[in-house]
């Protein structure tokens, strides 16, 4: 099985590459069109702020390549951000394949949410063996709403997406390799469609 | 909910672990990387890595730790220690940390802070704050809490936060070493200035005082280094106990 993480020069990318590595299979980091095209399975990392990491998707023109891959894509934290319409974060537009729109945390709460928080109404095969209420961890000020593509839900100061999910496409507000057996077992989940 | 955090930190020096240890399942005592996965498996949620060592290769040798831990361990963790520049950051990431923490670098030019938040995002920058008490001041400390300074704690947290820090890391001298639990009553003004996490350090000495701390403190998150060395307190009973205190933990 042909993995590859995107490689456009946003975030801590070698942390995906291993938990990859522990589940028994190997990704290979790559910003070739061609490669991520022909992968079976693409991941789409993400930290840092919006607006810059979606000029360097510009840039290297995947703004117009992810949103037609046909094989289970997965975003990553501000990767799954970054498949919405936009984002606050910059005011960002985004790719546009989940139809939410990105804001940011009200005042009420420590911004960023900083840790491990519970994940619950878990739909799709990506959640196949997680208990509802699972630990995860996360990093971000900005989140998601609640919509018809929501596949996980979490709270902090409000209910927001946890995960989404539209055809092929799959995104994590969590870190999965970062989330521990429960986040592994994710990953795997998802190598496994 | 959000969690309370529950953070080991392992002191390091050309590479390996320093203080004392005596985990039974351990191989090899000095190996970061296998006690890094212990602590991980006992239920950590996350781990500071601080870099205490000063010869010229400590980059490069540090570097290769944060590899091999990244390599290894599937939860967060932080390293810090020495760190003074945008090119140190950038190495420590490339190579799989999830955040990093600087101290003196940052009260010496804290421009530092901006820099590093533009380039790497708020979410991977620690800001460590040594403090402590004099003549009934928190007055900010450098290198390793050694050289007093005139700069008032909650100022400096302030404007830490205003820069973009991520996050506040504050260890109190006057707790740190003496096991009669976290400065609660500077943690929780510090968490009513600003709204960045704070994760107290210094004074853990038993369980009640990660209660006390995430009560009384409103601490977000608790370091800890000797008790989960030497045992003295086992991370699952501490979150054991902490869950039957009514705190939300992750067990």
């Amino acid at each position: 099985m042909e993995i590859v993480i995107i490689n456009y020069g946003a975030g801590n990318i070698q942390s995906i590459k291993f938990a990859i590595q522990r589940l028994g299979y190997e990704a290979i980091l790559s910003e070739t069109v061609e490669e991520i095209q022909n992968a079976d399975k693409v991941i789409f990392p993400g930290v840092g702020e919006a607006s810059s990491a979606m000029s360097k998707l510009r840039l290297s023109g995947l703004d117009k390549i992810v949103p037609q891959l046909k094989q289970p894509v997965l975003g990553i934290c501000l990767g799954m951000q970054l498949m919405c319409n936009s984002s606050e974060e910059g005011n960002t537009k985004g790719l546009r394949i989940f139809d939410l729109d990105v804001v940011k945390f009200p005042k009420s709460v420590k911004v960023p949410q900083i840790g491990w928080n519970e994940i619950s109404s878990l739909k799709s095969d990506l959640f196949t063996a997680i208990p509802e209420k699972s630990h995860i961890y996360l990093v971000h000020s900005y989140y998601a709403p609640l919509g018809d593509e929501t596949i996980a839900e979490s709270e902090y100061a409000l209910s927001y997406s946890a995960a989404l999910q539209k055809d092929n496409f799959y995104g994590t507000q969590f870190h999965p390799e970062k989330s521990s057996v429960i986040g592994e077992r994710i990953l795997q989940n998802f190598l496994e469609l | 909910m959000l969690t309370k955090r529950i953070i080991p930190c392992l002191d390091i020096k050309n590479g390996r672990t320093v203080k004392g240890i005596n985990f039974v399942d351990l191989r090899d005592a000095g190996d970061p990387v296998e006690l890094a996965e212990i602590y991980a498996r006992e239920g950590a949620d996350e781990l500071v890595f601080l870099d205490i060592s000063a010869t010229e290769e400590r980059r490069k040798t540090l570097a290769n730790l944060v590899y091999h831990v990244a390599e290894k361990v599937n939860i967060p963790f932080t390293v810090g220690g020495g760190i003074s520049s945008v090119e140190d950051v950038d190495i420590l990431l490339q190579n799989g940390a999830d955040k990093v923490s600087i101290n003196s670098s940052a009260v010496k030019r804290p421009e530092l802070i901006d820099e590093l938040v533009a380039k790497f995002g708020s979410q991977c920058i620690v800001v460590a704050i040594d403090a402590k008490q004099i003549d009934g001041i928190w007055k900010v400390h450098l290198v390793g809490g050694k050289v007093p300074t005139e700069i008032d704690l909650f100022e400096w947290a302030k404007e830490v936060e205003e820069r973009g820090a991520g996050e506040i890391l504050f260890t109190s001298m006057d707790h740190d070493g003496t096991k009669g639990g976290f400065a609660n009553e500077a943690l929780a003004k510090l968490s009513s200035l600003i709204n960045i996490p704070v994760i107290a350090s210094g004074g853990a000495g038993a369980i009640s005082h990660f209660t006390d701390t995430f009560t009384h403190g409103k601490a977000d998150a608790a370091l800890a280094a000797s008790i989960f060395h030497f045992k003295e307190i086992e991370i699952k009973d501490l979150k054991e106990e902490l869950k039957k205190e009514g705190i939300p933990i992750r067990l």
